[in-house]
């Protein structure tokens, strides 16, 4: 387990990092592994606390079982947990089959560009794997966004060993990456490690079925599995060759890269 | 499209299924268009790593443009990488491979894009470089090489591709390997392989080629594997920069991470440049059962002390029997990525470690040609993405190594403004003046003899910690007038504060010594800085104000700071208007002055930093400020 702790021991460094430097603080948590494993790396970073609010971006389409997790999580663990809701776009009718890229982008990046705004947090941690998709590939630790809260990804600034870009003109604001370098595998085995609660989503439950990846409803699709435990969800992972996104509508051709650009996660 | 990668991905087995045990960091750099991403996009291919549908989907991207299937759309997702068939920035993949995970970092080579193969190489534990070889050894060739090294890379192969485009000659291998082994000769560097590849048409990347029987050495894969994981930092000895202090609950954790070396519960630790040292009480943890009682290079760790000393962020802990360097001066390696030129003269912020200090140029020594290392060139600024020997001063002493004996502890970044834009080594520590004084400071905080009384149980019965208020300015800006209202209004508030007038030593102290001697003015300081010491300890605010000894105040106020360390100081300057305060000025007062609101202020600041404890029910308690 020596890569996980080594893994650990960046994501922790990288989020001492940032609260040192960021007054208006915030994580983003949607509830699912990769997110978990952050909050939870949070807690090893600040010795059992979390000393920065959650926001959940509520896109009103997330499985119910998620608001349960969520609330009693957050309860048990004593986080403040800030929902954010694009409820304008919601109470317009906003929904997927307008068109994903149209339905995400409301309720996802101008949500969570709107609590950015009206909170004015300057610092936002993502739970974003570089494994993920090939845009996330590029992303660098610590990653500015302008006043549009838009990714420019042509002149992204360097990132030198351990030193990282926590100064920034006022009106823009950094997005920081703790979970870079983890792949989906490790993230299931650190939830084994440190006993991590999931949601059993992630399991088959009987049907032969489970989510690999966890989004709205109407946009994620369950994977066939046979999967009932964390090693077996590491087993089918190590040997299997299809991209973890692949249940996720987005990313279908350049979706994600125009997504991403405007500011998505 | 290209059938031979449709053969080799039925051939292979499904990717590597053994668990790893450890992961490295590869980064892949070299002149533009030599390959890189073309070698990345095979070595997945021809290991069976990539996902299923992501060959189909470049396949479409080709043929919409018209264009043979290209291994490196892989990687260079962006649509504009694509159309200009080159990377922008570097993309960061994993594969696995013989129980050991990789990270790739696929690096441009385009020199535009240097600021990104550097952050790529940065993070990098080994590197491939590519030379194609029939453009031979480039421009970028020398310099990625050159950047290797200076960013502590040293363990690295030289790839040379398109060897299918000289007919898989071994005299062009020859020459190029001739080459460029004597150019990195000229800084030491020695690669571990030197491999001849196609990264097109698969030769010696994954499989061995048939067309290079001259060749016997390792594949690109293989070499992989021949790359070692770097265990060497936990046998230095310690440094443990300190990245923050937290007292989220009952305890006081001083977090960080160590860069070198191990500590166990029990360790004397000695923080630099402070000189404070104390006991590791427990290493802490969340989830950790049983806790740990040792850490070593490359832990994110938290520690208790068995006294709550002042120490912060930046300060760099250590054994006592190795600390690190300090001085105001040092001199480096620098490459520079800045928008706009490196000045002389000109101020930046110099983060090494988790430590911050402005600083300025002292002199640019000369520019380092990367293309002939030979050839050196005298400048008054450094252009972008060029290489300079610099003279750094910065505005406090700052503790660091060398970078040849300590790699994170000997390297630095420099912030313009906004931006990260430039990174370094330090190769020489430069003598200042204060150095005497400072290894006076040090010796005697090792050797001071102290009761069971601690400083913090002082702090608690007096209800505020010791300080130094150093008032410096100019003569006639009511400096001692002023110095006397905070003594007097601290002492109304139950403080115990004690105005310390320099003038006075001269009546007995320094009574011996001659004005005529010309070390007179530097003496007075020394003892007066001493006594100020001695006072400090005895849990005293100390109010100082002198005229300045004969030598500049700015001068004084750092031979004063320097011998009362680690107490805080307050720094408090007073000038006629329009006059710059000194460096490390906290509170500047210019014109004609509200004393009694001058006053106040220092008080005010003198509880933002945590000297003043504001009591709370009958016993104060005593609030650090971390
Ligand atoms: N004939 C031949 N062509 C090659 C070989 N390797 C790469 N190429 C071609 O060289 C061109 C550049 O390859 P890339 O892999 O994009 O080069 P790169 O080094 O990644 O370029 P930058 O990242 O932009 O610096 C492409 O057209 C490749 O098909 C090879 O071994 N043989
Ligand atoms: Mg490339």
């Amino acid at each position: 387990m020596k890569h996980l702790r080594q893994l650990e021991d960046q994501s922790v460094y990288i989020l001492r990092e940032a609260y040192k430097h960021f007054n208006h603080l915030a994580m983003l948590w949607s509830m699912g592994k990769d997110s978990t494993v952050l909050l939870w790396l949070a807690r090893k970073a600040f010795f059992g606390h979390v000393p920065f609010p959650l926001l959940h971006v509520d896109t009103s389409y997330k499985i119910p079982a998620m608001i349960e997790y969520r609330d009693r999580i957050a309860r048990e663990w004593r986080l403040n947990l800030v929902v954010g809701q694009n409820k304008e776009a919601l109470a317009a009718g906003m929904n997927h089959t307008l068109g994903r890229d149209v339905c995400c982008t409301a309720l996802k990046t101008t949500a969570m560009k709107n609590l950015v705004e009206e909170k004015g947090y300057t610092g936002i941690i993502l739970g974003v794997r570089a494994d993920e998709d090939s845009t996330r590939a590029k992303e660098r630790y610590f990653s500015p966004r302008d006043k549009h809260g838009d990714w420019d990804f042509r002149d992204q600034p360097p990132e030198l060993w351990d030193q990282f870009k926590t100064t920034f003109p006022p009106g823009t604001h950094i997005r920081i990456h703790p979970l870079l370098d983890w792949t989906e595998i490790n993230i299931w085995e650190y939830i084994k490690h440190e006993n991590i609660p999931f949601m059993d989503l992630y399991l088959d439950r009987g049907d032969g079925t489970r989510y690999r990846s966890l989004g709205c409803a109407p946009c994620t699709m369950p994977i066939k599995s046979t999967a009932k435990t964390v090693d077996e969800i590491i087993a089918e992972l190590r040997g299997t060759n299809v991209a973890e996104r692949a249940g996720r509508a987005q990313d279908a051709g350049r979706g994600m890269e125009m997504l991403r650009k405007k500011g998505y996660m | 499209m290209n059938r031979g990668f449709i053969e080799r991905v039925n051939h292979m087995t499904q990717h590597d299924q053994t668990k790893p045990q450890e992961s490295l960091n590869i980064v892949i750099v070299g002149h533009v268009d030599h390959g890189k991403s073309t070698l990345v996009g095979r070595l997945y291919a021809d290991t069976g790593s990539l996902p299923e549908g992501k060959v189909e989907k470049v396949q479409a991207i080709c043929r919409q443009q018209g264009k043979e299937f290209e291994y490196a759309f892989l990687f260079d997702a962006f649509l504009e990488e694509q159309e200009q068939g080159i990377t922008i920035d570097t993309a960061r993949t994993f594969f696995i491979w013989n129980g050991r995970q990789y990270i790739i970092i696929d690096a441009p080579g385009h020199k535009e894009f240097l600021k990104n193969m550097i952050s790529g190489a940065a993070r990098a534990e080994a590197a491939l470089l590519l030379i194609d070889a029939l453009e031979g050894v480039r421009e970028q060739s020398k310099k990625h090489g050159y950047l290797l090294s200076l960013l502590g890379v040293t363990q690295f192969a030289v790839v040379v591709n398109k060897m299918d485009l000289v007919g898989y000659r071994q005299d062009v291998f020859d020459g190029i390997e001739k080459e460029y082994r004597e150019f990195l000769g000229q800084f030491r560097a020695v690669p571990q392989q030197m491999i001849p590849v196609s990264a097109k048409m698969g030769d010696n990347i994954a499989t061995r080629s048939s067309h290079m029987n001259w060749y016997q050495g390792p594949t690109v894969l293989e070499t992989l594997a021949l790359f070692k994981k770097e265990q060497v930092r936990s046998e230095q000895p310690l440094r443990f920069p300190l990245q923050d202090v937290y007292k989220f609950d009952a305890r006081r954790i001083l977090a960080g991470r160590i860069t070198a070396g191990r500590l166990k519960v029990g360790d004397q630790l000695v923080f630099s440049p402070s000189n404070k040292t104390a006991l590791v009480q427990s290493i802490e943890g969340f989830n950790v059962d049983p806790p740990q009682s040792e850490a070593q290079a490359g832990q994110s760790v938290g520690i208790t002390l068995d006294e709550q000393i002042f120490v912060e962020r930046g300060e760099i802990a250590s054994h006592r029997d190795s600390i690190p360097l300090v001085s105001t001066a040092i001199r480096v390696n620098l490459f520079w990525m800045g928008r706009r030129p490196l000045e002389k003269g000109r101020k930046y912020v110099l983060r090494l470690a988790t430590r911050e200090v402005a600083c300025e140029v002292a002199a640019i020594h000369r520019i380092i040609d990367t293309a002939d290392l030979a050839q050196l060139q005298e400048s008054q600024a450094v252009a972008k993405n060029q290489v300079a020997e610099l003279t750094l001063r910065a505005k406090s002493p700052l503790a660091f190594d060398l970078s040849s004996s300590f790699e994170a502890t000997g390297r630095f970044v420099l912030v313009d403004e906004y931006d990260i834009a430039g990174g370094g080594i330090i190769t020489e520590l430069v003598h200042d003046e204060q150095e005497g004084l400072r290894e006076e400071a040090r010796q005697r905080e090792y050797a001071w003899l102290t009761g069971d009384v601690r400083a913090e149980d002082r702090a608690a019965q007096y209800g505020h910690r010791a300080a130094i208020v150093l008032f410096t300015g100019s003569a006639q800006t009511g400096k001692t007038f002023l110095a006397r209202r905070v003594e007097a209004l601290l002492v109304a508030d139950s403080r115990h504060a004690y105005l310390l007038e320099g003038e006075n030593l001269l009546q007995g102290l320094d009574a011996d010594l001659s004005a005529a001697d010309p070390s007179f003015a530097a003496e007075r300081v020394r003892r007066y800085g001493e006594v100020a010491r001695l006072l400090i300890d005895t849990g005293l605010i100390v109010v100082s104000t002198s005229k300045t000894f004969g030598i500049n105040y700015q001068r004084m106020a750092e031979m004063i700071r320097t011998l009362v360390q680690p107490a805080p100081v307050i720094a408090v300057h007073m000038s006629r208007a329009g006059e710059e305060p000194p460096p490390n000025t906290d509170l500047h007062f210019a014109g004609p002055q509200d004393f009694d609101a001058a006053a106040r202020r220092i008080l005010e600041e003198l509880k933002r930093r945590g000297v003043l404890i504001q009591p709370s029910g009958t016993k104060s308690t005593i609030q650090y400020s971390i």
